[in-house]
């Protein structure tokens, strides 16, 4: 998603002079070529994320639209506050870009993965919380923030995320991308777990269980006719997210439908509450967290077994 | 207002009222029938809670009406204690968390230069405020790219909330031009040296500028200058009458 990332921006800043990037001394030669072919454009603003976030909010003010780069938690967590006053309040059009989302850096440890920044961006007043499901989705979702009016969280996978779409889909930030359809229930998923979702789904359909796949990449403002829909329609929704379950897409799914006077089942399937100890990259903490495609449709053939008290 | 509106920091707007009328009516190139105009100067009141002084400011300059002033600290008003984005004309940025307006103030310098403007951008900080880690992130940052077009001043009055500053602060000046800034050091209550200090900047070239403005936290009025009691303590009627009995009394 970095590259594909990278690839939009490029694509942007060539056709709107206002865009600038800044990255808080991170990106080791992906952005070369940016900064060659738009000089004046590109700064590292050093190991400062604070500062950087806030310069960003000055340079949105300035009439330009900034996008501040850094690994997930240095760019949401280590300058919330700059990013609640300098970028939300003063509802400058700042894309914060977010690398690594859920366990991306997982042999790095957890002070470099991701577990709480949907929630904590979710919660910001005027802030968009953007979760591409793969490469396509990313470049898309870049081009989108683009020409966004007001804050962005743009939350990014790593390097080699798998590629699900084949062909650019039509996107639009808080309209949902149906990946695959399927008669019995929804699996809804954010980020980079859509590629598990998918083959979660292809797994189910081999035992006879029809899945609806929803990219929900935008987690804020979430694409509620869709939701609607899927609730209504099947009555079983699967919320998939490599993200704490506290707060993350699950919760606010868990959050309309509650409003939503719909009668669903809610799953949701997310990291649990505690930080990883042990080594391990993405895969085996996705194992740990019971996110794999074999064992999500696991879990999702065992709930759908499960009566519904009404 | 803090009477009328019964909120605190009457002395930390009066530490820098000096310093704000200075830059509206001497110093910033604005217009307050263009508020929104591109190449305006931009100033940026890091202090947020001395708001009062700024809001007075833009009243008197045109900005607004003084009857708006009315409307500070009220219910449904526009004017909050600290400054919300946008509330009235004239205000560029919302602040009240410290340690954010050096960094807003270095964007804003960082697009003017992008966009091939001369505009200048004052950034107005207290001194406590320097005890945040983000203004030393942004002086560095100011000065590794050669904003010359930003101006710190540091309303220098020695206190914090809850006590001295120039025990860790100092010594100060010689901070910034370590950060790579080109500093001096004024009287930030002589209208005449405050103007031509902040009209000269930048001070070197490619360098920005900070001026220490040694202040008195309460100044001008004297039961209200260096007692820290008035960084808390809203002016009842009578607290008016005697401050604004002085203040009057010292009109030429």
């Amino acid at each position: 998603m970095r590259n594909a990332f990278i690839r939009g921006l490029t694509a942007l800043a060539d056709r709107d002079r206002r865009v600038v990037l800044l990255t808080g001394d991170l990106g080791f030669k992906i952005f070369d070529d940016f900064a060659a072919r738009f000089p004046g454009r590109f700064y590292n603003a050093g190991v400062a994320e604070a500062n950087m976030m806030s310069v960003a909010g000055g340079l949105a003010l300035g009439g330009l639209r900034p996008f501040a780069y850094s690994i997930v938690p240095f760019a949401t967590l280590r300058c919330l506050e700059q990013i609640r006053n300098d970028i939300c309040y003063q509802e400058a059009a700042v894309t914060v870009v977010g690398v690594g989302g859920g366990y991306s850096y997982g042999a790095n440890g957890a002070t470099h993965h991701s577990l709480e920044d949907i929630a904590i961006m979710r919660c910001l007043p005027n802030m968009t919380v953007v979760c591409p499901g793969d490469p396509v989705e990313a470049e898309l979702a870049t081009l989108a923030a683009g020409v966004h009016t007001g804050p962005l969280y743009l939350r990014l996978g790593r390097a080699g995320d798998a590629l699900v779409h084949g062909s650019a889909p039509p996107f639009a930030i808080g309209r949902a991308i149906v990946v695959r359809e399927g008669a019995d229930c929804a699996l809804i998923s954010t980020g980079g777990m859509l590629p598990v979702a998918v083959a979660a789904a292809a797994q189910l359909a081999r035992e006879g269980i029809g899945c609806r796949v929803v990219s929900m990449h935008t987690v804020k403002p979430l694409d509620e006719a869709l939701l609607h829909r899927c609730a209504v329609e099947y009555g079983a929704v699967f919320t998939i997210e490599e993200h704490g379950l506290t707060g993350g897409l699950g919760s606010a799914v868990g959050e309309w439908l509650a409003a939503s006077g719909v009668r669903c089942r809610l799953r949701c399937y997310g990291a649990g509450d505690g930080f990883a100890h042990l080594c391990g990259g993405q895969e085996y903490y996705r194992r740990m967290q019971g996110l794999t495609a074999e064992q999500i449709a696991g879990r999702v053939r065992e709930a759908l077994k499960e009566r519904v008290q009404c | 207002m803090a009477c009328a509106g019964t909120t605190p920091h009457v002395a930390s707007a009066l530490s820098c009222a000096d310093v704000v009328a200075a830059l509206y009516f001497e110093v910033l190139r604005i217009d307050p029938a263009a508020p929104e105009d591109e190449g305006r100067d931009r100033f940026i009141l890091s202090k947020g809670h001395g708001c009062m002084a700024l809001y007075a400011a833009l009243a008197e300059r045109g900005f607004f009406s003084e009857e708006v002033l009315d409307e500070y600290a009220r219910e449904g008003g526009r004017l909050a204690e600290h400054p919300a984005p946008r509330c009235v004309p004239g205000i560029e940025a919302a602040t009240g968390s410290l340690g954010h307006g050096l960094s807003l103030g270095a964007g804003l310098a960082l697009a003017a230069k992008i966009r091939g403007q001369s505009q200048r951008v004052f950034v107005l900080l207290s001194d406590a405020e320097c005890a945040e880690g983000s203004v030393w992130e942004a002086a560095l940052f100011s000065s590794a790219r050669g904003l010359d077009n930003l101006v710190a001043i540091v309303d220098y009055n020695q206190w914090s909330a809850m006590g001295r500053t120039s025990p860790y602060l100092e010594p100060l000046a010689e901070k910034w031009k370590a950060f790579g800034w080109s500093c001096v050091e004024i009287d930030g209550h002589d209208a005449g040296v405050i103007v031509a200090a902040l009209s000269r900047a930048p001070f070197e070239p490619s360098r920005p500028a900070a001026v220490v403005a040694h202040t008195v936290k309460g100044k001008g009025v004297s039961f209200m200058e260096n007692d820290l009691e008035w960084h808390y303590r809203p002016p009842n009627d009578n607290d008016l009458k005697r401050a604004l009995d002085e203040i009057e009394g010292r009109r030429p």
